[in-house]
């Protein structure tokens, strides 16, 4: 399909965050950022995202919520830790409930440091991730392709 | 070939001579045999005995009904009017009215209902009065048989024996179900089949003295069915629906009386053409047979009595209330339609119809329990049946003729379908119905055939409503549009909300134990065939069978649907039923990976369960919108009913002022 | 004949094409009412191919049956329209079209899912009225139902339709899905409800979703444009005209207007087309 990356979807999941790094990500939304004209969408859907957005640690009540939301994304898909707390756990790292980063629990491709993250840098990690993302759309297509080569000669094999 | 098939048929059974005296034993046949099997019924208390009688003498009505059709067919399908000389058979009807206002006076005193019996006792007298001591009437033949009358046989004869092979399996789980009621069957199947001969004889008459006894006799049958569990609220209602209908019939007395002293003929014929022509004297006893006709449709004013109706067991509601019945007084409307197109009667018809098409399809939406959404959808399609009768054009006839055929269909299937989804799932309501399709497969599937049948294209609902909706743009009846654009916007909110329910995936691993028994699901599968071959022969129908009706009833040859529309029609039945299953086929070799549900990601590990804020699972469970305060019967139906009977007194007055 | 078969054939290529367009047009213009600079006008044909390229997830297998039958039955919708027939049967099949994607909505076990079919549900019932109506109009002001008849017509049908339009237009918003009556989804991400009916359609079922909204978008445009064409030539200019202001209008209210209640939706709906449709009805009637 070639060029996927102009439409990056993203699915944003405030962990055990503070809401400020949320805040900052509703931010870029707005008029003066206008991440839409990347052809980014906030959707609020697994099923339809692209890209993982994540702040905040993972504690013990929502590592389950985490992995689901991230199994329930179709490949090929990113994620992007936004803030400190998402990418170590932050200040909240020793409490007794907090696991850690996101990279406890899932696997993180971009880590968007700040406390709390600004706008500009959580756009420059996006558009890391669109490389990442693209990149990755890719990789499956040639092995879909591969894949696809394998099944055809099976058949002949077959007949 | 086929001519010499013909030609055999004819030789064999001797069917048809012009002088129309030796042939169709069938006729008296199928309206005396089923009295004779209900007296078999009352007095054979084995119940294997029975049952294996009750499923003979089905089949029997069955394959005389079939017999008489395709000899009528083979016969060129003609009108046959018979029967003119038949002086004792009268005296003999006449008797079998006083029995049934003996029994009538008998169960009002018996339940402190006295007044009840003054509406049988005084059209009684009255009738009594006029056919002893009234005037000489003209020599009329008292049974007609044409495309209407044999289509409503082919209605009965079918669908009301299946009905009773269906209940036979029916009521053995229903005294199961509910040990606290008396096992009265002997007596249930004996009003199931006095019902059906005089079902056969009330749309066989021509006479309309014939006629109104028929019409008593189904009034009583419907009234003791439903008070068949004896419990105070079964009592109650039952009498409602007796009063209700014996209004009717006192209507219909009256109706009688007055065209005997003024046009000296009881035939129904004769009565319709005069109406046609625009005799005065024809237009009193036209109005008030309407009148009395909208009583037995449960049009709204009357409507309650279907409501209560719902209380007896399920094939009666099937059998009476909903496939045959309650079309009896339909029938009656379509036969007098000609005489009301463009009258006054015509507009207070219509009007009824139209508004009770809308008013009982708004008050479903509020309904939980399936057997009352049957109701009151039942009352709403009869409602616009009526109105295509009111209207009386050659297509709203075209158009309501349809709407009849798939109805008793489709809500018999309905009917027996969720009387025998309670007894498996101990409950009616819809709610209950969640994923039925994966709980209770086979019943889930005609569940949803049976609805689809109600409202979706390409089956025939829809084109009827498109021919109704065309025909009274034509005759610019601007408040029966009205009517008929909205109401078809809710019935389509009701019926998508029910059928969502069955498909809906919750709870599938909970099953139940399907204890339909066969004959329960020969009938229902019968249907459904039905159904679909209904849907796909209908264009082929129209052509060969109720064109020729209309033309029979009109006098003049219509072709309703236009060429261009009925290939779309066949075009858009092929693409419905071939375009998912390609789809279907497509998706079961798409290679795709399967997810869980969204629920921000707290379920279970599976759909049917979250963690709540506790930590704890619950179990999921949504519910349908059922808007019962905004569209509730209680808030509803005593403004409906009011402004239907305000309309109906106003334009009663109206027409009788004018033909006086 | 080959007439009807080059509308059908232009309709099945052109309609997604166009419907993208419109999309994206209104992607942009709502971006630039809002102070934005917005995405590009292609953006929904980069969104679609995306989505397709996606790996191919379900939550339940008959949804993707579903799916495809809603898409084709729209596409035979608007084939049949564009193809000279009768405009009640269109939407007659439309709403049958409309009950496919009820149901892939309410087969999965998502709350959110089934709220949006119940909405959407509801929405239904909100619009046809109008609808119908609409289509009565043609046939008062024409004398048929036959989009082929209506274009033949010696005047537009607007002149004596003005109500049936009015009361179309109302609804259109309803079913372009833009607020106050975006109920079972919506295209903003600041509603209550946002995903609604297409919460649980993975990524390629989503594009087929949204190719399917195209044609249905390029249908009803052609229906907007329908009360303004005629036999002139020039009329069909109008009809453009008449369109991309209609589509600009139901931009404007999306962007200015917040999501409704059920029951508001449901009084406006019914009583915007009792009262101006109706009304036109009573008059065309009376005076035929």
């Amino acid at each position: 399909m070639g060029n996927v990356k102009r439409s990056p979807w993203l699915l944003h999941y405030d962990g055990s965050s503070c809401n400020g790094c949320d805040i900052e990500v509703l931010a870029c939304l707005t008029p003066v950022y206008d991440a839409e004209r990347f052809g980014i969408i906030n959707t609020g859907d697994p099923m339809q995202a692209d890209i993982f957005l994540i702040t905040g640690g993972i504690n013990k009540a929502n590592q389950a919520v985490v992995k689901q939301l991230y199994d329930q994304m179709p490949r090929p898909k990113v994620v992007v830790a936004v803030g400190v707390c998402a990418c170590t756990g932050g200040v909240f790292k020793e409490c007794y409930n907090i696991i850690g980063g996101a990279d406890t629990t899932i696997p993180v491709d971009i880590y968007v440091p700040g406390c709390a993250a600004r706008p500009q840098a959580i756009i420059d990690g996006i558009v890391k991730a669109i490389d990442l993302w693209q990149a990755k759309a890719d990789k499956m297509e040639n092995v879909q392709k591969e894949l696809n080569k394998l099944d055809k000669l099976e058949e002949k094999e077959k007949k | 070939m086929l001519h010499g098939l013909k030609a055999f048929i004819k030789y064999y059974l001797n069917i048809y001579n012009k002088e129309g005296e030796k042939i169709m034993w069938m006729i008296p046949f199928l309206i005396c045999f089923p009295f004779v099997v209900s007296v078999l019924m009352y007095t054979i208390r084995k119940n294997n005995v029975r049952n294996t009688i009750a499923y003979i003498s089905a089949g029997i009505i069955m394959a005389v009904t079939a017999l008489f059709v395709v000899q009528w067919i083979f016969a060129g399908s003609p009108v046959l009017e018979l029967y003119y000389h038949t002086h004792t058979i009268d005296l003999i009807m006449l008797g079998a009215v006083w029995l049934l206002m003996f029994v009538v006076t008998y169960l009002s005193f018996k339940y402190r209902k006295r007044l009840v019996s003054l509406l049988s006792i005084i059209p009684t007298l009255m009738i009594t009065y006029f056919e002893l001591m009234g005037p000489e009437m003209a020599e009329i033949a008292h049974i007609r048989v044409d495309r209407l009358s044999v289509l409503m046989c082919i209605i009965i004869g079918l669908i009301g024996s299946l009905i009773v092979i269906y209940s036979v399996g029916y009521m053995h789980g229903y005294h199961h179900l509910h040990t606290e009621f008396e096992d009265r069957r002997y007596y249930f199947f004996m009003l199931l089949f006095i019902f059906l001969g005089s079902m056969f004889g009330f749309v066989l008459s021509e006479s309309l003295l014939w006629i109104d006894l028929f019409w008593e006799m189904t009034s009583i049958c419907s009234f003791l069915l439903i008070g068949y569990t004896r419990t105070e609220e079964a009592i109650n209602n039952s009498f409602r629906a007796l009063w209700m209908n014996l209004l009717g019939g006192a209507g219909l007395v009256v109706a009688i009386i007055y065209a005997g002293y003024q046009t000296g003929s009881l035939s129904l014929q004769s009565l319709v053409s005069l109406g046609v022509a625009g005799e005065k004297a024809a237009i009193i006893p036209v109005a008030l047979i309407a009148v009395a006709a909208l009583t037995k449709a449960a049009q709204m004013p009357f409507s309650t009595w279907l409501m209560g109706a719902m209380v007896a067991p399920t094939p009666s509601s099937a059998l009476l209330h909903s496939a045959t019945m309650v079309k009896a007084g339909i029938y009656v409307l379509f036969r007098l339609a000609p005489a009301m197109s463009g009258t006054q009667t015509g507009l207070l018809i219509s009007f009824i119809g139209g508004f009770t098409f809308l008013a009982a399809s708004i008050m479903a939406i509020a309904q939980t329990d399936g057997k009352k959404v049957l109701a009151f959808s039942t009352i709403s399609n009869l409602g616009l049946m009526v109105a295509c009768a009111g209207v009386g054009t050659p297509e709203t006839i075209w158009a309501g003729i349809f709407l009849m055929m798939f109805h008793a269909i489709s809500k018999s299937l309905l009917f027996q379908n969720v009387g025998a989804t309670e007894n498996s799932l101990h409950s009616r309501d819809i709610e209950d119905m969640h994923g039925l399709i994966y709980r209770l497969p086979r019943l889930g599937a005609f569940m949803f055939i049976g609805i689809a049948g109600m409202f979706l294209a390409p089956f025939g609902m829809l084109i009827s409503k498109w021919s109704a909706l065309k025909a009274s743009v034509d005759t610019s009846n601007i408040m029966l549009v009205i009517f008929i654009v909205y109401g078809s916007a809710t019935t389509m909110f009701y019926w998508t909300k029910w059928m969502s329910k069955i498909i809906s995936y919750t709870d599938t691993e909970i099953k139940v134990r399907d204890i339909t028994k066969k004959d329960e699901l020969l009938s229902l599968f019968i249907h459904a065939g039905l159904m679909i071959a209904l849907c796909l022969l209908f264009p082929v129908l129209s052509v060969v069978y109720v064109e020729p009706l209309l033309t029979e009833m009109f006098g003049v040859a219509t072709a309703v649907l236009p060429k261009e529309v009925l290939f779309l029609l066949i075009a858009i039945v092929c693409f419905i039923f071939i375009a998912p299953i390609m789809a279907f086929r497509y998706a079961t070799t798409a290679k795709v990976r399967q997810k869980l549900s969204y629920m921000n990601g707290i379920n279970v590990g599976n759909n049917k369960e979250f963690i709540d804020s506790m930590g704890e699972n619950k179990h999921l469970f949504m519910t349908n919108w059922y808007f019962a305060h905004t569209f509730g019967q209680r808030k509803l139906m005593q403004p409906c009913e009011w402004i239907t009977i305000a309309f109906m007194i106003v334009m009663l007055c109206m027409i009788i002022g004018g033909a006086l | 004949m080959t007439y009807r078969i080059f509308g059908i054939l232009a309709f099945l290529i052109f309609a997604p094409l166009l419907g993208g367009l419109l999309s994206g047009l209104d992607r942009k213009i709502s971006a630039r009412m809002q102070g934005r600079i917005g995405p590009s006008i292609l953006q929904p044909f980069y969104d679609v191919r995306k989505l397709l390229s996606k790996q191919f997830i379900i939550v339940n297998p008959a949804q993707i049956f579903l799916v495809i039958s809603f898409l084709a039955t729209v596409i035979v919708t608007g084939g049949m329209f564009f193809g000279g027939s009768d405009i009640l049967l269109c939407f007659f099949l439309l709403s049958t079209g409309a009950t496919f994607l009820i149901f892939a909505a309410c087969i999965t076990n998502s709350p959110y899912s089934n709220l949006g079919a119940s909405r959407e549900l509801l929405q239904m019932m909100c619009y046809e009225p109008a609808v119908l109506l609409a289509c009565i109009g043609f046939y008062l002001a024409t004398g048929s139902f036959n989009v082929s008849d209506i274009i033949q017509a010696d005047l537009p049908a607007i002149i004596k339709t003005p109500g049936f339009f009015v009361a179309f237009v109302f609804i259109l918003t309803i079913k372009l899905r833009k607020s106050p009556f975006d109920l079972s989804t919506s295209h903003h991400p600041h509603q209550e409800l946002v995903k609604g009916i297409t919460t649980d359609m993975g990524a390629k079922t989503l594009a087929l979703y949204e190719i399917a909204e195209w044609y249905e978008h390029v249908f009803l445009m052609g229906f907007v444009g329908l009360f303004f064409v005629c036999k002139n030539p020039w009329s069909y200019v109008v009809a453009v005209v008449a369109i991309l202001a209609t589509y600009f209008l139901e931009i404007l209210i999306d962007n200015t207007s917040a999501r409704v209640k059920w029951l508001t939706m449901f009084k406006l709906a019914w009583g915007v087309t009792l009262l101006i449709a109706g009304v036109n009805l009573i008059i065309l009637m009376v005076l035929a």
